[in-house]
């Protein structure tokens, strides 16, 4: 029999909130934490970001620890991580693992020509792994944009294989002058909060977070069961989404086989919905191909921006939280249908009863990944 | 976890200007930079792909990787549900470096979209699946050193859980012209038995 795998613990650090319970209340009230930025230093027009502010974030980590030397990034994945593993009060021995899913992660460190080490991933790792005195050497999954979302794939298949009982997870990327240049050089940042599946919509608005997990196969303190992924190649573009949405479709059915149920069954999505063109309408390409077309949907970049790789784990956080609360919170931004094939998109926040949540999303390098949930009692 | 075993079905490593095909020098040369290098081994195993010269050199050298297993091996298979599994030490590191400079100084800012696409390690898992049309599981990792434990149990797990039928995995490490491939092709059918003490040795090689 294969083993049960589930979600036990969740936490974000976001500019709406430094816990689940803030965040979920901002989302209520449809409070954006994408604000325009006047920042020469990151770039050199004023551009819609959701931003952390430096001075909150201090703050916050000095009631954690008083250690010094860490960067905005590293602070903010130590503050999601820190309440989870210390609730759970788990040995973090050889049967617990770290994965720490990022698309950037210290970039910024480049700046500093003299020593670039912290730019390293497995030196970020290893840092935020040490600072909790994991025993297992770090993981790091790296798959640009479904980053966040695959390292809760790769957690539930190592645990399936019984190689671990518990697994942390963490995804974090920060606004930096690297990523918003790199945005602006391909014209896909949005001159006003972006506005995902909307006629009017021009692209993204960035935004940084961190997000944690912990995915288990203990199904005390059980908040959701994970049961069904895949993580599909497109094999079409490296920079644009396939016209067909095939990865997508294709992740989603791999997903759907293994969990074995059917699409029809699934209540509720969370999708990638940066805001781009084409991004969105990939997607509600592959949702009609799979005959999602009326499954309520939502995309959580009104709120935060693109956080890249900590998006897909941040909106499993805030997904999650849909299910149990039994609500479908508001796709902000959004407010006429502007992909060509329709899509249900929540425009109000509403009551529903969600027993599987499917959560996607897609990225550079035509990556895809779907994993489903289903509420547990 | 494994109740049946698994096999590499070819393996190929690069480095040092010289290219290994199941421990078997298929190419040397003397160059001195991949760039060269590089070209000569497109050249010489006659590979017709013009998009190779807009990669960047990590995903130059996956492909190239990718190019000797894959293509000997699709010759006799129809299907193609082959899984990419990569890892390395410095994600796209050569390539962030080389846009940071493009950013750097306000006098002379010309971030390209060219780059800037490659400065993410899985493109190089993108290149390979449009080349060969996989519409495959694919992920990409990150790790201090070769982690041939890792490896092989996340190639089982794709395998065994019929998430995949081959699974083409291995070490795709670039930065500043030091450089080391070491790719596998993993199936259920073989000889040689897919376990870390054999990609442990076959990597050092």
């Amino acid at each position: 029999m294969i083993k049960e795998v589930f979600i036990t613990e969740t936490n974000c650090i976001t500019p709406i909130g430094f816990d689940v319970a803030v965040n979920i209340k901002n989302i209520g009230k449809a409070v954006s934490g994408i604000q325009l930025q006047n920042n020469p230093k990151l770039l050199n027009t004023p551009f819609y970001a959701a931003v952390i502010n430096d001075a909150e974030l201090d703050l916050a980590f000095a009631k954690v620890t008083s250690a010094e030397g860490y960067s905005r990034l590293e602070k903010m994945m130590i503050l999601a991580l820190e309440p989870i593993i210390k609730k759970s009060n788990i040995d973090l021995n050889e049967r617990t693992a770290f994965i720490l899913s990022t698309t950037k992660g210290n970039v910024t460190a480049l700046e500093n020509q003299e020593n670039i080490d912290p730019a390293y991933l497995n030196v970020l790792a290893k840092k935020v792994a040490d600072f909790f005195g994991f025993k297992n050497e770090p993981i790091v999954v790296s798959n640009a944009c479904v980053s966040g979302i695959l390292a809760v794939s790769v957690a539930k298949r190592l645990i399936q294989a019984n190689l671990y009982d518990n697994v942390f997870v963490v995804a974090g990327d920060e606004v930096s002058k690297f990523v918003l240049s790199g945005f602006n050089s391909f014209q896909a940042m949005s001159n006003l909060p972006c506005k995902p599946y909307s006629v009017n919509r021009t692209g993204v608005s960035l935004g940084e977070a961190t997000a944690a997990v912990l995915v288990s196969s203990n199904k005390e303190n059980a908040k959701i069961k994970i049961i069904g992924d895949g993580s599909i190649n497109d094999a079409n573009h490296i920079s644009g989404p396939s016209r067909t949405g095939e990865g997508l479709y294709r992740s989603i059915q791999s997903a759907l086989a293994e969990a074995k149920i059917d699409s029809n069954q699934i209540d509720y999505i969370s999708a990638h919905g940066t805001a781009t063109p084409y991004n969105d309408e990939m997607e509600a390409i592959a949702l009609n191909r799979l005959g999602l077309e009326n499954v309520p949907v939502n995309s959580f970049k009104g709120y935060y921006g693109h956080t890249l790789g900590a998006s897909g784990l941040l909106e499993t956080v805030i997904g999650i939280e849909s299910v149990n609360q039994n609500t479908l919170f508001t796709s902000l931004g959004f407010d006429t249908i502007g992909v060509s094939q329709s899509i249900k998109v929540i425009e109000k926040k509403e009551n529903a009863d969600i027993r599987y949540f499917l959560k996607t999303a897609s990225g550079f390098g035509g990556c895809n990944t779907a994993v489903l949930f289903e509420k547990v009692n | 976890m494994t109740v049946n075993k698994n096999y590499i079905h070819s393996f190929c490593t690069i480095q040092k200007n010289t290219v290994f095909l199941n421990g078997e020098v298929v190419f040397t040369t003397e160059e001195n930079s991949f760039a060269d290098f590089s070209k000569k081994v497109y050249k010489h195993f006659e590979i017709n792909y013009p998009k190779f010269f807009k990669m960047d050199n990590l995903s130059k050298l996956a492909f190239l990787g990718a190019e000797l297993l894959l293509t000997a091996a699709d010759e006799n298979s129809a299907e193609n549900n082959t899984a990419l599994v990569f890892a390395n030490k410095s994600s796209s590191l050569d390539t962030d470096v080389k846009y940071q400079s493009s950013i750097s100084d306000s006098e002379d800012y010309y971030p390209s979209p060219a780059v800037f696409v490659y400065t993410l390690p899985n493109i190089c898992l993108g290149e390979i699946s449009i080349k060969h049309q996989l519409k495959s599981e694919n992920s990409f990792f990150i790790f201090a050193d070769y982690e041939p434990e890792f490896m092989e149990n996340y190639c089982n797990i794709l395998l065994e859980n019929q998430k995949a039928d081959r699974v083409l995995c291995g070490w795709v490490e670039y930065y500043n012209e030091e450089y080391k491939a070491f790719l596998c092709l993993v199936d259920k059918k073989g000889e040689t038995e897919h376990n870390h003490e054999q990609l442990k040795k076959l990597y050092n090689k």
